[in-house]
């Protein structure tokens, strides 16, 4: 096991290297820099501050500077955003997605397996047709439309559901305060709730037709002890694959949340610094969330391997 | 032969006659009422996308100031303005036609739709069929060089890549196609892997048909139901990923429209003028459960074991 994971760590490093490289070419090939909006400087001293940032050197030095430093655990300064360094504008904003991600996360997880449960338990009864017809609600209408129908029903008419008026904050951060996580979370986690639920669903029906199934009831134990201790072991291994591709959904998925609600983290981040040719900081982020990924990923299978004792991690 | 004997002929022949597997598939898709009804609406949508021009009388990039941000006639609620006859979904901040707009928005979220699939289907399918069909070091190496690209944050590099074009929007096909093609490829390997112990291949080798000549003439022919699947599957996908770059404002650009554009201009005034958002978001919404209903309804038809 010990021996595994050393080898997918240095498996990782190549992976990353690759990253870090296509993603540093690509940034430089796009049209523009970084200093191109202060074009009114005198010459000589937009020669000097490309001078100080190391970008009058031919691509490949830079490309070997930035390698080397990278090495020693140094993301380099901001270009845009004077006076922070990348590592300082992620130690900031990182904190502030992982909490949206991790809450959309556990609630998708819980959410999505207990409503797919249901479903196949309730094979082709209503229960089932109504769970999927709403996953398959989840999954087709795209955050960015979830997101401003959700604001316009809680923040601004402020719905009143069981006697509960839900008058939410429709932006902002307010040092995490739960009112204003409650919008995003949920928007970040619907798609994931409608996959999680459909593959639950899929995988469980396909487990409650086996064999062991039917020896369990055979034993006469109870419908809860079959489903619980037996059926959804096996039926959450899909699940766990699932996690990967989950992380990176809720990744992409925080881009839009970031910007519509005004969260301080992240991804909000990227796409202004791509816009702006931060050249740095794009890295940066690219560098954190392939890493987050590849992490991930390397979870996923460890816990495959425990689950599944057919799996021989090797 | 006599006219009994003829006839007991006949009857034989149609009781044995062949029914193909595309067919039994055929049928099966068609009994099939979602599916059904997934492709006749968007067929629908996509005659009206063809067809924009003519079902409305207004351009899609007709300015009219004296209808700024009007709601449709038959709006039952509340509204600054009413747009008058001929705009049936309203009109815009600057006074287009809302509804042209969608239909010409529906022009480019499908192309793009179509485009990029195509695009990730021919790459994806060459390269999942030449690893599997090589097998060995060869699909090591070039599985594990999907496995890399997979755990990249694609989505990034979607971005960069429209950095990088500076935000041409032809491009983008390539761009969006030519990162969705991974997992075609490992479905295809994985389904070339396993064809190719069957003994038609076999006999094809010792025919001596060049390896190009097995790999598309008879293993793709014989992989193509679950690639068929995916295909559906990917095109919603494509147009999602689009309606995502348009809506942080990397996509299309003015005066031509896509459902992400639209939607995200619906959003910014849903609070003043909710057809904005409503109609975009509608048409986009049922052309996904279209395409997934049509890929759960082949899924079916084409796996009928699964059933």
């Amino acid at each position: 096991m010990i021996g595994y994971a050393l080898k997918r760590f240095f498996g990782a490093l190549p992976t990353l290297f690759i990253i870090v490289t296509v993603a540093f070419f690509m940034m430089r090939a796009a049209p523009g820099g970084p200093f191109d909006s202060a074009r009114k400087l005198p010459p000589e001293i937009e020669r000097n501050v490309k001078a100080a940032y190391n970008l009058d050197k031919p691509l490949l030095v830079q490309y070997g500077i930035y390698l080397e430093r990278l090495a020693q655990g140094d993301l380099g300064p901001s270009f845009k955003n004077k006076d922070f360094t990348v590592a300082q504008l992620i130690g900031i904003g990182l904190p502030v997605s992982m909490r949206l991600g991790l809450l959309a996360m556990a609630l998708a997880i819980s959410l999505g397996v207990s409503l797919g449960v249901w479903a196949a338990l309730r094979q082709n009864q209503w229960q089932d047709y109504s769970v999927m017809t709403v996953a398959m609600f989840g999954i087709t209408v795209p955050t960015f439309v979830t997101a401003p129908l959700l604001t316009l029903l809680f923040g601004v008419y402020g719905v009143h559901i069981f006697g509960l008026e839900f008058n939410l904050p429709v932006g902002g951060w307010n040092g995490g305060a739960w009112r204003n996580m409650v919008l995003p979370v949920v928007v970040l986690s619907l798609p994931q709730i409608a996959i999680i639920a459909r593959l639950t669903r899929g995988s469980m029906i396909e487990v409650l037709r086996s064999n062991y199934i039917r020896t369990a009831k055979a034993k006469g134990l109870s419908a809860n002890a079959v489903v619980l201790r037996h059926a959804l072991r096996a039926a959450l291994l899909p699940l766990v694959s699932y996690l990967g591709p989950a992380v990176a959904g809720i990744l992409t998925g925080s881009l839009i949340v970031e910007q519509i609600f005004g969260v301080p983290g992240i991804g909000r981040y990227f796409i202004q610094a791509a816009l702006n040719r931060d050249y740095t900081l794009v890295m940066g982020v690219v560098i954190c969330y392939a890493a987050l990924i590849v992490l991930l990923n390397f979870i996923a299978d460890m816990i495959y391997g425990l689950l599944d004792p057919r799996v021989r991690l090797s | 032969m006599t006219p009994a004997a003829t006839r007991k002929a006949e009857t034989l022949e149609r009781a044995f006659a062949g029914r193909s597997l595309w067919a039994d598939a055929r049928a099966r898709l068609f009994r099939n009422k979602a599916a059904v009804t997934g492709m006749a609406v968007l067929g629908v949508v996509t005659l009206l996308a063809l067809f924009a021009p003519f079902v409305s009388r207004f351009a899609y990039d007709g300015i009219d100031y004296n209808v700024v941000t009007c709601a449709p006639d038959w709006w039952p609620f509340e509204a600054a303005c009413k747009a008058g006859p001929g705009h049936w979904f309203g009109t815009d901040t600057v006074g287009r036609d809302l509804f042209v707009r969608v239909l010409y928005g529906a022009r480019v979220s499908l192309a793009v739709g179509f485009v990029a699939t195509l695009v990730s289907l021919v790459i994806g399918v060459l390269y999942g069929a030449t690893a599997g069909y090589w097998g060995g070091r060869v699909d090591a190496l070039m599985m594990r060089a999907v496995d890399i690209l997979y755990s990249l944050p694609f989505i990034f590099f979607v971005i960069i890549l429209m950095v990088m074009f500076d935000r041409n929007f032809y491009l983008m096909f390539v761009a969006i196609g030519a990162v969705v093609w991974l997992t075609m490829a490992r479905i295809v390997r994985g389904q070339t892997l396993s064809a190719k112990q069957k003994e038609y291949i076999e006999a094809a080798r010792a025919a001596g048909v060049s390896p190009f000549g097995i790999i598309t003439r008879h293993i793709i022919p014989n992989v193509v139901g679950p690639v068929v699947v995916y295909v559906t599957l990917t095109v919603p996908d494509v147009i999602l990923i689009e309606s995502f770059l348009s809506f942080l404002g990397l996509g299309i650009q003015e005066p031509l429209t896509s459902w992400g554009v639209l939607i995200s201009d619906g959003a910014n005034t849903m609070e003043s003028a909710p057809w904005m958002l409503i109609f975009p978001a509608l048409f986009m919404a049922a052309t996904l459960f279209c395409f997934n209903f049509i890929g759960d309804g082949l899924r079916d038809a084409l796996d009928p074991k699964d059933h």
